[in-house]
């Protein structure tokens, strides 16, 4: 007991940190079906507002509470300028659109609150009572640990009263369950999204505020904060409040005592028990199966082949890339190499998310154990590259028919995070496990042999690969099976009924997506000498969706364009600013409220204007 | 005023043509290229970068080297090995750099090594600090200048030693980083103090520690001593939630890193006192050249030197000093100038060994103390790399044979 007790206490005051943060993000979820990447920035706002007040109030308890609750406040009133300013522009976009927009956000604002803030990070002196403790089973236990295991189910209490015993809160409900049918009753949405945007985020500023007693105000907080709160709300239930206590709960509790047992397991740990809990209820523990949104019922349109003019733009641009060795200095060849990289790597997502309809967050995996295969074969056995870029594509598919296993039984944003885990538990075993991967160290010399040494001949490799494939998954989507996977994603049940078997079409997308996407990973490694697991963070696999999505879903240019924009673009701006985050992130933000469906999308709408009765 | 026309226009000429106008005077800047992690590590590399300038600007006003001005190109690199090496081939093939320097992740100085390698280009690596930089994975293009991992754990293994403690515990990020230290600080502990038994470990994820359950979970195992790694949040976390449940109360700490200004000075008044640490006295260090580097570094920047900003300067003078005795910005040539050459840095002399290529910049050791409401570098003393570094006939058995 002596040992049990203050480490089951120290995981409920973890939880309770936890649920704050979830809380507001699954709140926005339910209302607004937006899956909020700045939450985590919200957070790390709210944190150093929080710093920026406490720093000059009184040290008193009262003082305290004042200080938090305006940190709150400010975070929220930041959530409605976001709300009013980006979001609201972008909710009749397809799904998962925002999420593109909201990434933009975060690199934002990871500029910004240098700029205001300073590099240096900002810890809140404690005064006297934040530093107490009470002797609990022979330990000392901090007091601030007590009032945050009470602030929990406080905060949870007071949002069930204001859901349940509110005009306000009735209609949140109404929305969270059919938003539509709302809407059709004549409720002002714009009102209610904006509201449910500021509390979700005064939420986040809240636990921001609240962290400051045991932590500092940092810049690392926004992207470590996000992914432990989508797992929250993923295993509680996407919208479910009660759902994210519970989870909060199980993963508070499981985190400290899994210290305990298994010190090296704790960046795994959460992501298991999320992957565990998707595997048994597809929807999270207490979260219903997703309305489908009236708007998606409409099928996408039927993907066309180019118009012939496109074609021969297609060819003219394919002749030009041929040629480039020519015209280009080996700097300007090793970045067409990455965009060449990084087409594969986005038509391999868009094969999977567009005409599969299922969108990946953790599409990095597949690149990352395709580069790792080619990297270790190296190592152990020292195979040439020839067989490494044969091997990638096989240990791609083959790790992406064990996780497709349990990833294609779910849908929308639960599968979405269910790769996402996947991913992180691929990257951490990349990153810890040392003796077999180096960590991250990397694993060097992977270097192509002589003769394809040189810079000309390395890219025409690349441009040859991703050329085929990208034209080879063109095949695949005008064949009968693409037509097929096309049914399965606009109507499940009908064309299960009549008589496509749905889970193993999904699946054979996910294998070529995944086999695609590993090659591209061994094509990268070759090219820079080595193989790091950051190939596989979370930042890259959004790097990912923003290619895709920039390019545009319906098209099968647009992945292709928006690898060429985001590789230009990235390339530019590091080169030229140190702002580069906050150029790039107001730069997504604007292209995705100019271009809700994508660049390609977009040129593809101007061409077919008129042309088509 | 025509006059004022002319000048602005034949500026504006000059402003245009600076390679053509160097070109023709033989006096064309040699340059560094230098790459780091701007955005991902602003604490540490901004002072870095910093003190770097200051360097250039000092060394040019000297009459520059060979002759010829040095000018530095700095890059990001977003904490990516991967956006590291293409950067690496934007600033060796558009910008034409005579050196590569930079990097402080430990992956991106590996990864840039392997650039320089492949390439034959100087690399001078600033701060990673793993052990494979100039070991395992050494090669013939690739320098150092900060005391390795190994460096550092050996001095802490050695004040360790002359504690009482026999229990130890540690707690690392897990990581190679995080690993390493404690791998090579037990080796050496248990070398030293054959009676000394380490009885639990903690591993958390590097930058998001759980610290109540961490310091619960080391408390519970009631060790005579703990051995930390932890630095940045995640040793501001720790610390803070060791003090209230009075982790470290009649327990000795050694700790890496921990004396770094970067990592000891967010602590505030709540930095602990006694812990064993490696780091940077900053300005309580009283040799002249130091006092001199300081004042130029307040003067220029109106702020504080940083461990950063010491690492920043004395790259630049090692690179500065290395072309000088090789008289070439030609590679191979560079590499056997740099083999060997010793240069001044602010806290002393220091060297690139021809054995390892690894700096001989030291490392102070001492114990932490409260100075007003912040932490400080108390009873510190300097130790010069060369002295903390394993035998000739270890480092050459660690050491690729390609690499000489």
């Amino acid at each position: 007991m002596e040992i049990v007790i203050p480490q089951l206490l120290t995981g409920l005051a973890g939880a309770s940190s936890l649920f704050l943060i979830a809380s507001g993000l699954t709140i926005i979820f339910g209302v607004t079906r937006i899956v909020n990447f700045s939450h985590g920035s919200l957070m790390m706002l709210g944190a150093y507002i929080g710093w920026s007040i406490l720093t000059r109030l009184p040290r008193d308890p009262e003082w305290f509470v004042l200080g938090v609750l305006a940190a709150a406040l400010a975070t929220a009133a930041i959530g409605v300028v976001l709300e009013i300013t980006v979001l609201r522009r972008v909710y009749r976009a397809p799904e998962l659109f925002q999420l593109l927009a909201t990434f933009g956000v975060v690199l934002v604002l990871q500029d910004v609150t240098l700029w205001l803030w300073g590099a240096v990070e900002l810890p809140l002196p404690r005064p006297r009572w934040l530093r107490g403790f009470v002797e609990i089973a022979g330990s000392r236990l901090p007091l601030y640990d007590l009032i945050l295991i009470g602030i929990g189910p406080l905060v949870l209490g007071l949002l069930w009263l204001a859901l349940h015993r509110t005009r306000w809160g009735t209609l949140v409900r109404a929305a969270t369950l059919d938003r539509g049918m709302v809407a059709a009753l004549g409720v002002d949405q714009r009102l209610l999204f904006t509201s449910v945007f500021a509390l979700g985020a005064g939420l986040a500023g809240l636990g921001g505020a609240l962290s400051l007693p045991n932590s500092s105000a940092n810049l690392g907080i926004d992207l470590s904060v996000i992914t432990d709160a989508f797992v929250v709300v993923v295993v509680g239930g996407l919208g479910s409040l009660t759902g994210a206590f519970v989870a909060s709960l199980l993963i508070g509790v499981l985190q400290a005592f899994g210290i305990m047992l298994l010190p090296k397991i704790t960046l795994v740990l959460v992501f298991l028990v999320m992957a565990v809990v998707l595997v048994f209820r597809p929807n999270g523990l207490l979260g219903r199966p997703q309305a489908e949104a009236r708007e998606a019922a409409l099928p996408a349109p039927v993907v066309r082949a180019a118009p012939r003019e496109l074609r021969l733009l297609g060819l003219a641009v394919l002749l030009l890339a041929a040629a480039a060795p020519f015209l280009a200095g080996d700097y300007a060849l090793s970045v067409l190499t990455d965009a060449c990289v990084a087409i594969l790597f986005a038509v391999s997502l868009h094969f999977m998310m567009g005409p599969g309809g299922m969108a990946s967050f953790g599409h990095a995996a597949w690149f990352g154990i395709g580069a790792y295969a080619a990297g270790l074969l190296l190592h152990w056995l020292g195979t040439p590259m020839p067989f490494g870029l044969l091997a990638a594509p096989l240990a791609g598919g083959l790790f992406a028919a064990l996780f497709g296993w349990f990833v294609v039984r779910l849908s929308g944003v639960y599968l979405s995070m269910l790769t996402l885990a996947f991913a992180q538990i691929t990257w951490a075993i990349s990153f810890q496990w040392v003796e077999v991967t180096a960590g991250d160290n990397g694993l060097l010399g992977v270097w192509p042999p002589e003769w394809a040494r040189s810079p000309r001949v390395y890219y025409w490799l690349a441009l040859g690969l991703a050329a085929g494939v990208a034209l080879l998954l063109r095949r695949v989507l005008y064949a009968p099976y693409g037509y097929a996977l096309r049914a399965a994603r606009d109507s499940s049940p009908r064309a299960q009924s009549i008589g496509l078997d749905v889970p193993r079409l999904r699946m054979v997308a996910l294998v070529i997506a995944g086999a695609s996407c590993g090659l591209g990973g061994a094509l990268f490694s070759y090219a820079k000498g080595g193989v790091f697991p950051t190939y596989i963070s979370i930042a890259h696999s959004v790097e990912a969706l923003l290619m895709v999505l920039l390019g545009g879903l319906q098209t099968m240019a647009g992945p292709i364009v928006g690898a060429l924009i985001y590789t230009g673009l990235a390339d530019l701006l590091v080169r030229s600013t140190d702002l580069w985050r906050l150029v790039l992130g107001a730069v997504i933000v604007v292209l995705v409220i100019a271009f809700p469906e994508g660049i390609a999308g977009a040129v593809r709408r101007l061409w077919l204007r008129g042309r088509e009765a | 005023m025509p006059m004022t026309r002319r000048l602005v226009l034949g500026a504006s000429g000059l402003l245009a043509m600076p390679r053509l106008l160097h070109a023709q005077s033989g006096s064309s800047p040699i340059r560094i290229g230098e790459i780091n992690s701007y955005t991902s590590n602003p604490a540490f590399t901004l002072p870095y970068r910093n003190a770097m300038q200051l360097a250039v600007e000092q060394l040019n006003a000297e009459g520059g080297v060979l002759g010829r001005p040095l000018e530095l190109i700095t890059r990001d690199d977003a904490g990516r090995p991967q956006d590291a090496v293409r950067l690496a081939g934007e600033l060796v093939n558009d910008q034409k750099v005579d050196v590569l320097a930079g990097a402080y992740l430990s992956n991106v100085g590996l990864a840039l090594g392997e650039y320089a390698a492949q390439n034959r280009k100087l690399y001078v690596g600033g701060e990673p600090l793993t052990d494979a930089m100039v070991w395992e994975k050494g090669n013939r293009y690739t320098f150092r200048l900060r005391p390795s991992t190994y460096m550092q754990a050996a001095i802490l293994a050695e004040e360790a030693a002359k504690l009482p403690a026999k229990r130890w515990v540690t707690v690392a990020p897990n990581y190679e980083f995080g690993q390493s230290a404690v791998k090579w600080f037990r080796q050496l502990l248990t070398a030293r103090r054959p009676d000394v038994q380490f009885v639990g470990e903690q591993w958390p994820a590097l930058g998001r520690v759980d610290a109540g359950a961490t310091v619960q979970a080391l408390e519970q195992l009631k060790p005579d001593a703990i051995f930390n790694v932890l630095f940045g949040p995640d040793l501001t976390n720790f610390v803070r939630q060791g003090n209230t449940r009075g982790l470290f109360e009649k327990r000795a700490v050694a700790s890496l890193l921990t004396g770094e200004p970067e990592y000891l000075d967010p602590l505030g008044d709540e930095a602990p006192e006694g812990w064993i640490v490696t780091g940077y006295p900053g300005e309580d260090i009283a040799l002249p050249a130091h006092k001199a580097y300081a004042a130029a570094y307040r003067a220029r920047f109106n702020a504080k030197p940083m461990c950063g900003s010491l690492v920043g300067y004395s790259l630049i003078r090692s690179i500065a000093a290395g072309i000088a005795r090789a008289r070439s910005v030609e590679t191979e040539a560079m590499v056997e100038g740099f083999r060997g050459v010793t240069f001044d840095t602010p806290v002393g002399p220091a060297s690139y060994r021809a054995l390892d290529q690894q700096g001989t910049l030291g490392v102070f050791v001492g114990r932490t103390a409260l100075k007003g409401n912040a932490g400080v570098m108390q009873d510190w003393r300097y130790i010069p790399g060369e002295a903390l570094l394993p035998e000739e006939a270890v480092v050459r058995s660690l050491r690729p044979a390609s690499a000489s």
